[in-house]
């Protein structure tokens, strides 16, 4: 049966969010390529989703019908999420450094074809939401009581797909549908306002008829509590718009965007574990 | 052989140059332009540049209005994202009416290695060989592409590119200087067997004829980087003079290079193709070099092909 997890202390997931993220430093260090600073943003995000009692879930039971679901829509933030796993129980930590390796299942994206515990393959972005949507139907056709929670990155929120999702999540008033928007501000070329600049964003997801709830998204006792939050409205899907700085947590990395998609060197993954013991 | 760089890089210098010759060139990336190199264009030509974020079929679609509108447009992308997001775009908004727009999906194949599956544009010359009208072109080396970018930007009418992320093999160390499209290259001549391939394959294919070589078999090696329209000239001499023919290429196995070759040879001059391809089926991560030797796109394997389309003689 899959329960809420244990609920930590707020120092505790502190800890927790610091040892993930110098599990991404390693593992993309390990890889010799890899995306750290959309990892890095999520950090709190994801320590809140597994360990704050957000998601239900069991790692003795990962495919409980009635788990909650998690679908990480931003792939190539994935190595937040396998860090996540790994110290949750569902694969031993040693496996983190087989990341991107011939033959492992943690794969550069994630995939549910290597790895059934990925509630979706992702890495194409635009496509997650819309995944969720149907795990949220399907709840809902079957009277079950799981939540979905999707994370949408604010460069991949600029597909088309995306807003095809949130007008029909409102449409079938999917209030078991969360969307975790890691508004971080960068894409892969730069600064979104100098691609898109797709502001105003929280109006944005209010106006397509999402209840919307703006957080900061490294404050983790404003997280913890932005997700309670979520699981009382009714009629709507909730999007949580968490205001994040990419790279955070590692000093050369935070809101440096030439940390988008490059692996570190041996020397400055010392330096990024250094500051996060 | 020697390493040049990568055909993706060659296909940003090539816009770059072509920029000052063409004011009607204009460039779309969609948040990638740093990695197709596309951003050596914006670089110089900020004015002629869009980039349209992370949204591929709305840039394939804003590209057909730039090409009714007179202007050259040359859209770039993962051949993935590019290929598959913009597909209906591709086929309605362009292919339908034979628009003059360029497109180039970078990253093909699995030689873009550790991204793993979800950024490994592997049906890409299939898909864009359905597009009726569009020329599909899948250079081999720097030289190659500079050319092939330049026919493209000279040819009215809609083109794929192929372009790679690894540095690639020198395939024409003389450099090349005009692409005709639908001309396959000989790029070693021989007598008992031909390999036709394109992309990263046309290096390992000469490797493996130096090694045939070395074996005492003669093989030949056509370089076709124009996939379509297909050197079919060629291909039925291939098959004619030396009998048993060899298709490599970094993709499924399905309505690829190989594909067509098979039509022109089934139609005109049956003997028998052996076909290096990945299979039709997903990598995954690894390196580059992993990739290729896993899923049998090594000059092993074309060697290995050869002598079993010989033996079927
Ligand atoms: C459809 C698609 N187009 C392009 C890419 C290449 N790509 C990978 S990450 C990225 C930027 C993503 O930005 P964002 O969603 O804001 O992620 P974050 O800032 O959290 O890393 C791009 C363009 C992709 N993976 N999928
Ligand atoms: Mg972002």
């Amino acid at each position: 049966m899959s329960v809420p997890s244990p609920v930590r202390s707020l120092d505790e997931l502190r800890c927790l969010a610091k040892r993930l993220r110098c599990h991404v430093v390693r593992m993309i260090t390990a890889a010799k390529s890899g995306h750290p600073g959309g990892s890095l943003s999520a950090a709190e995000l994801i320590t809140a989703l597994y360990f704050g009692g957000v998601l239900r879930h069991d790692p003795a039971a990962p495919r409980d019908p009635n788990r909650d679901r998690f679908i990480m829509s931003k792939g190539h933030a994935v190595p937040i999420l396998y860090a996540a796993l790994a110290e949750a129980g569902y694969f031993p930590v040693e496996q983190l450094l087989t990341l991107r390796k011939l033959g492992s299942p943690l794969q550069g994206h994630p995939s549910k074809a290597d790895m059934p515990i990925m509630e979706a393959s992702t890495g194409s972005l635009g496509q997650g939401l819309s995944v969720g949507i149907g795990l949220a139907l399907a709840a809902k056709l079957d009277g079950a009581d799981y939540r979905t929670y999707v994370m949408v990155g604010d460069g991949e929120a600029e597909e088309g797909q995306v807003w095809e999702a949130a007008m029909s999540a409102a449409a079938r008033k999917l209030d078991n549908l969360v969307c975790i928007l890691d508004y971080n501000k960068c894409q892969l070329d730069g600064p979104i306002c100098e691609i898109l600049n797709w502001e105003p964003v929280p109006d944005k997801w209010a106006a397509f008829g999402w209840h919307v709830i703006e957080v900061d998204g490294h404050d983790l006792a404003a997280v913890l509590a932005a997700f309670a939050d979520a699981k009382t409205v009714t009629g709507k899907p909730v999007c949580l718009v968490a205001h994040t700085v990419k790279g955070e947590g590692v000093s050369f990395m935070a809101g440096n965007n030439e940390w988008h998609g490059k692996a570190p060197t041996p020397e400055e993954c010392a330096a990024a574990v250094c500051e996060l013991a | 052989m020697q390493l040049g760089k990568a055909t993706r890089e060659a296909y940003g210098e090539a816009l770059a140059a072509l920029g000052a010759e063409m004011p009607e060139l204009v460039v779309l990336d969609a948040d990638l332009s740093k990695s197709t190199m596309s951003k050596k264009f914006a670089d110089k030509f900020p004015d002629r540049f869009f980039n349209m974020g992370i949204a591929e079929a709305n840039m394939v679609g804003v590209a057909a209005g730039l090409a009714a509108g007179g202007k050259i447009p040359f859209a770039s992308s993962f051949a993935s994202f590019l290929i598959c997001k913009g597909f209906d775009q591709l086929r309605m908004a362009v292919a339908y009416q034979g628009e003059n727009a360029k497109f180039c999906g970078t990253h093909a194949g699995i030689s873009i290695g550790e991204d793993g599956v979800s950024q490994q544009g592997i049906e890409d010359v299939a898909l864009a060989c359905t597009l009726n009208g569009f020329v599909v072109l899948v250079p081999a080396d720097e030289h190659e592409m500079r050319a092939a970018v330049r026919a493209a930007a000279h040819h009215h009418g809609p083109v794929y590119l192929r372009a790679g992320r690894p540095k690639a093999p020198v395939v024409y160390p003389g450099g090349k200087d005009v692409f005709t499209i639908g001309k396959a290259d000989t790029v070693r001549d021989g007598k008992d067997v031909t390999i036709i391939a394109c992309g990263l394959m046309t290096g390992a294919a000469l490797e493996a004829a130096e090694a045939l070589a070395a074996q005492g078999i003669s093989a030949r090696v056509l370089n076709m980087a124009s996939v379509k329209p297909l050197d079919d000239d060629a291909v039925r001499n291939a098959a004619r003079q030396t009998g048993a023919l060899v298709v490599a290429e970094e993709h499924i196995a399905h309505g690829g290079l190989g594909s067509l070759v098979a039509m022109t040879v089934a139609a005109a001059v049956p003997v028998p193709v052996e076909f290096v391809n990945m299979g039709n089926r997903y990598a995954e991560s690894g390196t580059p070099e992993e990739l290729l030797a896993k899923y049998g796109l090594t000059a092993a394997d074309i060697a290995a092909a050869a002598k079993r389309a010989m033996a079927r003689k």
